[in-house]
Order: C-alpha cells, then sequence, then structure tokens
C-alpha cells in the first residue's frame, strides 16, 4: 500500500511521519510518534479512549486518518501536563475522586474533560455528564469522575487560580 | 421532583462500626492511589504498549457461522503476500498443545476439549480457525481477508432452553448438549411443606447474555528465544502466574523458562482469569517461530470471542406461612454455557442453586443445575459468576410480597437471618458468618428515607407518573480459601537506605492493589507511605500468587503482608533496642522511626537500622540474621470469608416510551474494616453499574441462526455518565475472622444491582399488574409488557 510522509506538530515537537492512507491518526500517534498513552477501546468512535485535541477541539484519533491531521497540531495526554511531571487540575482532580481504576478510559476523559473545561468553565451538573457521555468506563461507573469535573471546574474558577 | 439525591458528598458516605477497629495510619483512610500518577499522565503499560524488536503482529480468521464442517482451508494467497510470516491452521498449531487444563481445577476436570484453532468443526461465529501473523496489524488483516475456507454449514444449537433435546450436538464426542446436571434435595421432599403452606409462589426468571467487556480486550505478546529457551510474555491478565503454568503445560517448557509480566491491565472483571483458545494459539506461534509476536483484540473480537456470561434462567417455588415467613425454596436452574465454557461452568452453577436461600431464614430448601452446550461463544466468569441466585430469589420475594399483600420491606425483615443466629448454616451446607443482613436493610432504609419514597410515589402517581423502588439483600462467598487459591506470598525487603519494597504477584486490572498493599505495608511497619513502593505482576520476581479473582486480594494480601513484616518487626525492634539501650517491649515503630516509647526524641530511623542490617552485620543482636528482606507464604484460615450488602434503588418509569430514569441508588454493605474506602466505594460503584446495564441495557443478542448481533458499541450498550444515577454508600463493619477483620468487595456490585433495579421497575409498574421476570428491561419490553404482549 501506498505510503507518504505528512508533517504535524505533536505536543509541541514538530513530527514527520511515514503513514499509509488508511493509517489512522490514533496508530500513527501510537506506533510511530510512541504515544501510547493514546487508547483504542473500540476504535469506532463511540468509547472516547482515543480522544485527542486537534487544533485545540477534541476528536476521536481512531476515526480519523492520520493523513487528515497534517499540518495540524496534536495534543495527546502526554502533552497535557507539564515537563515536571506534575499533574494538571484536571488530572489532580482525577486523582483525588477516584475518577480512575484500571486507567485504560483515563486519558481520553482527561483530554475530553480538558477540553470541555476550557469550553464550559462553569457547567452544571447535567451539563457535565452529558459532556462525559461521549466517553465510556467501565470499571468506575462514572461516580468519582463526575465528581472529578465538578472539582477541577472549581478550581479552574479564575478566582480560586492559585 | 422527586427528592433528588444529596449532593454533598459527605452525605455519601455513612459508616455505622459494629466494632472497633485497630488504630492503623493508613489503613482505613482515603489514601490517594499510587496507580494514578503514570495512569493519568498516558505512562502506564498497558500491553498494546509493549513493542519489541521485530515484534510480529497477529490476526485471526474466524468462523462467520454458527456450525459448520471446515471442508478445506486455502491460505495460500495469503501467505504469497509481502510481509507475511505464516498462516496456521489447526494442522500447523494445534499438535505443539501438550497439556491444557486450568490449575483451579486440576488436570483431572472433565473440561471441555479446547483445540487452539478449530479442528475439523466450527461451533461458534467468530471460532478462531486460522492465525496469520505478519510485520503488522493491516498487513495481518489483509492477509486474513483472502484466506479461503469452505465450510459445509450443520444445523446450528442457538436456544439453550432446546438444546437439551435437540438432535444436533455441539460436541459430537461428548454425546450430549447436557453438560451436567447436578441437584441437591429434589423438590419432590418439599412437597409436603409446599402443600401445606399458605402461601406458594412461583415465577420463572431469565437472564440475558452480557459480558464484562473490559475497556482493553484481551491480549498477548509472546517473546520466546529459541537460543536461551526463555520465553516471556506481556499480558493482560488478572493472574500471571496462572498463565505462566498454563503456558509451560502447554508447551512443554519448565516454568521457570518463563516470564508472566502484567504492569497494567485495561479491566477483565473475570474475562482475564484464564487463558482461553487464541492465547493458547499465539503461545504456540510465537514458541514456533521464535520470534515476538503480538495479539491485541479488537472490539468485535472482544464480543464475538471473548466470552459470554450470565445467560441463564430458572424456575422458582417459595413456600410462606400465613405471617409471611419463609417455609422452602427451591430453584430448578438452566445456563447457556455456549461452546467453550471456560472454566468448567458445574460448579458455578451448583453455587447459583446452593446459595438461593441468600441471607434469608430459610428451613428447606433444594436445587436442580443444569449446563448446557450451544453453538454460541463459550460461557467465562464474570464479577459474581453465580449473581444468578440473587437476581431470582430477590425478584422472586418481591414478587411474594405482592401476592400476600404486604410490604417488600416488611417480608424481608421477617425472614433476614439477625446477628444472634449467626453461625447458620443454610438447607444447601452453606455456613454463613461474621454477616449483618439485616442491619444493611435498616440502613440502607434510613438512609433512603422508605417512608417518605412510599408517599412521593403515592403522590407521584395520582399524578399519573410511576415511580418504584427496588431492595436487594445479598450474601456472598469472598476470599475462597482452598486449593490453587489458599495461599499468597509477599517479600518485602527494607533496602539499605530504609526504602520499603514489597513484592507480591497481584494481577491488579483497576482494583488498586498497588496501593492498598502499600497502605497496609505502611501500617505493619510503622514507616511512612511515601518510603513503600510495591512491585507486582511480574512471576520473575514475585512468588506464586492466584491472581486477582473471587474478592480474594483484600484479604489475601493483607494476610501475606501481616505475615512478613511481623518477621521483619521483631528484626527491627531487636536492632533498635539494642542500639537505643532499651528493651524490646518499650521501642515502637512510627514514622519510619524506631523510638522509645513515650520518649519520641529518643529514636532512630530506618535508614541507620538498615545499615547496620547490611553493613554492620557482626554487631547485630545475636540471632539476628543479616540485611532485612523477608518472603513468607501466608495461607487463608478460611474456607471463606462471607460478605454481605442491601442495595436500594428508586426509578421513575414513563409509561408512554418505556424509558426507566434511575433515581437514587444506595449501597449499604458490610465487607468489614475499609482499607481503603475509596477503593471500596469505587469497586461497589463500578459493579453496581455493570449491574444497572445488566438490567436496562447490555445484550450479548444472537439471532434464531446463531449470529451475533451485538459487536459493536453502538449494539452493546453500555451504560454512560448520563444513564448512572449519584450512587450513595453505607458502610456496616462487621470484622471477618481473617486477617485485619477484612473482607472481600470487588464482585458484590455486580450482583446486587440487577434485582435492585428490576425490583424498582416492577414496583413501578405495580398499578398496571406487570411484573417483568425476562432481562434486560429495555424500553420496547417495557412497553410490549404495558400493552399486555410482553413475553
Ligand atoms: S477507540 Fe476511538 S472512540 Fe473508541
Ligand atoms: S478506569 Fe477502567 S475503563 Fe475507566
Amino acid at each position: 500500500m501506498a505510503e507518504r510522509t505528512i508533517e504535524l506538530t505533536v505536543n509541541g515537537e514538530a513530527r514527520t511521519v511515514v503513514v499509509e492512507d488508511r493509517t489512522t491518526l490514533a496508530d500513527a500517534l501510537r506506533e510511530q510518534c510512541h504515544l501510547t498513552g493514546t487508547h483504542l477501546g473500540c476504535e469506532h468512535g463511540v468509547c472516547g479512549a482515543c480522544t485527542v485535541l486537534l487544533d485545540g477541539e477534541a476528536v476521536r484519533s481512531c476515526l480519523l486518518f492520520a493523513v487528515q491531521a497534517a499540518g495540524s497540531e496534536v495534543t495527546t495526554i502526554e502533552g497535557l501536563s507539564p515537563a515536571d511531571g506534575s499533574l494538571t487540575t484536571v488530572q489532580e482532580a482525577f486523582r483525588e475522586c477516584h475518577g480512575l481504576q484500571c486507567g485504560f478510559c483515563t486519558p481520553g476523559f482527561v483530554v475530553s474533560v480538558t477540553a470541555f473545561l476550557a469550553e464550559n468553565p462553569t457547567p452544571t451538573d447535567e451539563e457535565i455528564r452529558e459532556a462525559l457521555s461521549g466517553n465510556l468506563c467501565r470499571c468506575t461507573g462514572y461516580q468519582g469522575i463526575i465528581k472529578a469535573v465538578r472539582l477541577a471546574a472549581e478550581r479552574l474558577q479564575p478566582a480560586n487560580a492559585t | 421532583m422527586v427528592a433528588g439525591p444529596p449532593s454533598s458528598p459527605d452525605r455519601q458516605s455513612t459508616v455505622a462500626k459494629l466494632s472497633t477497629a485497630g488504630a492503623a495510619r493508613y489503613a482505613g483512610s482515603r489514601v490517594n492511589r499510587v496507580e494514578d500518577a503514570r495512569l493519568l499522565t498516558g505512562r502506564g503499560t498497558y500491553v498494546d504498549d509493549i513493542s519489541l524488536p521485530g515484534m510480529l503482529h497477529a490476526c485471526f480468521v474466524r468462523s462467520p457461522v454458527a456450525h459448520a464442517r471446515i471442508r478445506g482451508i486455502d491460505g495460500s494467497a495469503a501467505r504469497a503476500l509481502r510481509g507475511v510470516h505464516a498462516v496456521f491452521t489447526a494442522e500447523d498449531l494445534n499438535p505443539g498443545a501438550k497439556e491444557q487444563w486450568h490449575t483451579s481445577l486440576g488436570p483431572e476436570s472433565p473440561e471441555t476439549p479446547r483445540p487452539p484453532l478449530a479442528e475439523g468443526v466450527v461451533r461458534f461465529v467468530g471460532d478462531p480457525v486460522v492465525l496469520v501473523i505478519a510485520d503488522s496489524r493491516y498487513l495481518a488483516e489483509d492477509a486474513a481477508e483472502i484466506v479461503e475456507i469452505d465450510y459445509e454449514a450443520l444445523p446450528g444449537v442457538v436456544d439453550y432452553t432446546t438444546a437439551e433435546g435437540a438432535e444436533t450436538l455441539v460436541h459430537e464426542e461428548y454425546g450430549s448438549n447436557l453438560i451436567f446436571e447436578l441437584s441437591g434435595t429434589p423438590e419432590s421432599a418439599l412437597g409436603d411443606v409446599f402443600a401445606s403452606s399458605p402461601h406458594v409462589v412461583s415465577a420463572t426468571i431469565h437472564q440475558q447474555a452480557y459480558v464484562p467487556a473490559p475497556m482493553e480486550g484481551r491480549g498477548l505478546v509472546v517473546d520466546y528465544s529459541r537460543a536461551t529457551g526463555d520465553l516471556t510474555i506481556y499480558s493482560a491478565t488478572q493472574a500471571p502466574h496462572e498463565v505462566r503454568a498454563f503456558c509451560s503445560r502447554l508447551l512443554g517448557l519448565p516454568e521457570h523458562r518463563i516470564r508472566v509480566i502484567a504492569r497494567d491491565t485495561g479491566g477483565a472483571f473475570g474475562q482475564k482469569l484464564m487463558v482461553q483458545r487464541e492465547e493458547m494459539c499465539v503461545m504456540l506461534a510465537g514458541f514456533a517461530l521464535g520470534k515476538p509476536i503480538k495479539w491485541v483484540e479488537d472490539r468485535r473480537e472482544n464480543l464475538l470471542a471473548a466470552g459470554q456470561s450470565r445467560h441463564e434462567h430458572a424456575s422458582l417455588k417459595m413456600a410462606l406461612d400465613a405471617d409471611g415467613k419463609i417455609a422452602a425454596a427451591h430453584i430448578d436452574y438452566v445456563s447457556d454455557c455456549g461452546s467453550y465454557p471456560t472454566p468448567w461452568p458445574v460448579q458455578t452453577a451448583q453455587v447459583v442453586g446452593a446459595l438461593f436461600p441468600g441471607p434469608y431464614r430459610v428451613p428447606a430448601a433444594g436445587f436442580t443445575a443444569k449446563t448446557i452446550y450451544t453453538n454460541t461463544v463459550g460461557r467465562t466468569a464474570y464479577r459474581g459468576p453465580w449473581q444468578f441466585e440473587s437476581l431470582a430469589r430477590e425478584v422472586l420475594l418481591d414478587i411474594a410480597a405482592r401476592s400476600i399483600g404486604m410490604d417488600p420491606v416488611e417480608l424481608r425483615r421477617r425472614n433476614l437471618l439477625r446477628r444472634d443466629e449467626l453461625p447458620y448454616t443454610n438447607p444447601n451446607g452453606m455456613p454463613y458468618d461474621h454477616i449483618s443482613p439485616l442491619e444493611t436493610l435498616e440502613q440502607a432504609l434510613t438512609m433512603l428515607d422508605y417512608e417518605a419514597f412510599r408517599k412521593e410515589q403515592a403522590e407521584a402517581r395520582a399524578a399519573g407518573r410511576y415511580l418504584g423502588v427496588g431492595l436487594s439483600t445479598y450474601v456472598e462467598p469472598s476470599t475462597p480459601g482452598f486449593g490453587y487459591y489458599a495461599t499468597e506470598a509477599t517479600t518485602i525487603r527494607i533496602e539499605p537506605s530504609g526504602k520499603v519494597n514489597v513484592y507480591i504477584a497481584g494481577g491488579s486490572c483497576g482494583n488498586s492493589i498497588e496501593t492498598t498493599v502499600i497502605q497496609l505495608t505502611a501500617d505493619a511497619l510503622g514507616v511512612n507511605i511515601e518510603d513503600v513502593a510495591t512491585i507486582q505482576g511480574d512471576t520473575a520476581v514475585t512468588g506464586f500468587g492466584g491472581g486477582a479473582a473471587g474478592s480474594r486480594s483484600g484479604s489475601m494480601t493483607a494476610g501475606a503482608v501481616r505475615e512478613t513484616a511481623s518477621i521483619l518487626r521483631e528484626r527491627i525492634l531487636a536492632i533498635a533496642a539494642q542500639k537505643l539501650e532499651a528493651s524490646v517491649e518499650d521501642i515502637e515503630l512510627v514514622n519510619s522511626r524506631a523510638i522509645v516509647r513515650g520518649t519520641p526524641s529518643i529514636g532512630v530511623s530506618l535508614a541507620e537500622l538498615a545499615a547496620v542490617a547490611y553493613f554492620d552485620p557482626y554487631s547485630l543482636p545475636p540471632g539476628v540474621p543479616a540485611g532485612l528482606e523477608v518472603s513468607t507464604r501466608y495461607t487463608a484460615e478460611n474456607r471463606f470469608i462471607w460478605v454481605n450488602a442491601t442495595h436500594a434503588c428508586t426509578c421513575e418509569v414513563d409509561v408512554s416510551t418505556g424509558a426507566v430514569q434511575l433515581l437514587r441508588y444506595l449501597v449499604s454493605e458490610d465487607c468489614g474494616p475499609m482499607i481503603n474506602p475509596n477503593v471500596v466505594e469505587g469497586q461497589i460503584a463500578g459493579g453496581v453499574v455493570q449491574g444497572i446495564g445488566g438490567a436496562l441495557y447490555e445484550h450479548l443478542a444472537y439471532d434464531d441462526q446463531g449470529n451475533p448481533l451485538a459487536t459493536t458499541f453502538m449494539d452493546y450498550l453500555l451504560p454512560a455518565a448520563t444513564e448512572v444515577p449519584l450512587i450513595e454508600y453505607g458502610h456496616i463493619e462487621t470484622p471477618s475472622p481473617g486477617p485485619g477483620g477484612y473482607k472481600g468487595v470487588g464482585e458484590g456490585g455486580a450482583i446486587g444491582a440487577p434485582p435492585a433495579v428490576v425490583n424498582a421497575v416492577n414496583d413501578a409498574l405495580s398499578p398496571f399488574g406487570v411484573t417483568i421476570t425476562r432481562l434486560p428491561l429495555s424500553p420496547s419490553a417495557i412497553l410490549a409488557h404495558l400493552e399486555g404482549v410482553g413475553p
């Protein structure tokens, strides 16, 4: 199958990857960029485990071909947290609220929630659930995740910024 | 609007201590998990994240039909593809399989013979027939698509309820589609009680097939080196040592040449407990090729071939006296085991029968339990594999309450076991103790404010809205203390710097065993939690362990840590006593220091003591060996540790659409003292939502030709955040007789939830005289019942 070379920015770094037309963005990130934090839970667009930011917008990387991301900026879970290893407000809230168990769905949730709170910093409980409904978790029953989003939203309020 | 769930997190968790637990520093507190930093930042290592030099990828060609003879396989075109390394059929691969039995069942178990690849006959849609190995998964899939297989269709046995009498046999050589029928006391022996009781209720309850569906599918990487004879497996598993033992027997390789590594596993819930056919194939292929091979199933494969659970039904009968006291109960249970059940399903079926009386005073009971082969995917373990006993009993109790005209709460109060009746052996020989069924019921009712809900329900009904409340109380055997599961080992090393490493088999798939083991170890040694790390999931460095199964990890790891730490404590105390010139009895271990009791200023750090133990061995007190590293193996002291809970759920049913909305969900559970309440509540929540999924949404359906109808998450409907209520927790703490008083809590949520939800829906529909006893309670099923055409 024909391969082509594409250029994109991943977590702030310029990358050149060689892909087939059919290579998904998820596979390119995992296999060519060795960013294995992006997970595949269904490969048909339902579970959200593969969520990454494409030019700041949350997308399902299993549904995109890598070639569609040429020239774009991709942020994966690895690119969210500061280089010093500390956690973002969203990640910290997930930890404190036991918002993860096996952790397989977690990168997708963290990326989706990060994008969601950027767009809607003061969500209602219903909006939180609605926003989370595109990501599936089989371990937590969503209890800790919902709490974590609420906590992160509170902490991200300008008045609470540290 | 109905009284909503309390929004304050403080009100979400209520603890009633019926005894005082020891004053530990970390056990009992909501310690943040040590697993989280890596998992939140994308630095976990799941099996699909493993990449080895020269690694090849596997893809299976699977049967598109439920039952057929394989007339011929042509893999030549696939083999000719560039980048394809092998196209294995049963002929090539299966002869390499030496033995194939699971340790917990033993070599004599009458397990269904499982050919790695289908041999001559395919028995379900998804049956693996050919294994392709190629440079990439993309290529392997390309090649798999052009393998030609000629099938001669055979009639299929799809409906397990008629399979016993079917002419077609799923396994010809077995001679019957009935795998086994076990029975306890026959119904005829209870005939007098049934004949003389004023109330006799009966029902047939059907549960649909639903599945663990962990977010990560099954998978493994097999890396065999011909030069050294060493084989390393990276596996998504609950039981790394079982993978090693199984592989050793399968390939005839000595156990110590095999290393199984399971770092992060993306959920399991029973599905990753035992080695199945695909894993056998990849082990055989890796061994044959001498190159690393990865297989990670995709979602379609997971839903097609990783197994089914829960598909079963039973005819139930219960006799009650004039006061609503249960006089006798009987269950005729039948379970669909598919074509290749793993493990042998007969014992689980027996447990359904034996536990049917539940935590109630049932003077006489009996059961039959049938297991049946069909041309569908094999039955596998799923969180509380016998949970049908609770579904059946609790739904029947509500039916009984309605037929007697008694409130379901009152009926339960009259029949639930009281503490002063314990220990209590149920009529099928199950010896309950250290449980609190009545207390959990009362706590759940208080949290719910049952009376207030009934009032609200009446008002809503008057306004044409249909609310319901459902209860379920169960008792569950955790921590099996026999055979393969009866022991667990730890090694604890206090390193020369005083930092602590604890090595334990693990098998965590989200169960937080790293965190809880660190909490337990820090407490046992009196050290700061930051000074403890744990190494798990690597057979090369930890002692044998049974893995995360049977809700055993809490109690068994507590026992294992306790045994090893107590020896280390003695050594540390002896060294410290000598150094501080005090007597051993006066030394205390706190904050990673040994101090003289009452005089914290006089003390010595663990680092200093470790330095003596490693670098100044000649100055050690007499009899104290050099170093601070100890391994022991703990043996369970009890055959089972019983655990119990009550679930209460309220819902509203929209009678025009059939949609069910859950309003409140409460769990009062008694798992003894908690090592980490976050972990306990997390386990309960996860189980509950799986149970809600089973009661309302999920269905691994087949058509009558045996074609699976749910092979994506578009058809197999997992609950999402919009479907689940806030879960409120109550804790009753009755210590178990095991280490720390702990009990198992991994499975209970999935046991208690389906009956609570079904009872709530039936309660809501009671004004219509409708009682649904066939799951799932989908909108269309509810509407059909309301229109009087429900099954
Ligand atoms: S893997 Fe992309 S949505 Fe599930
Ligand atoms: S934490 Fe396991 S799937 Fe969400």
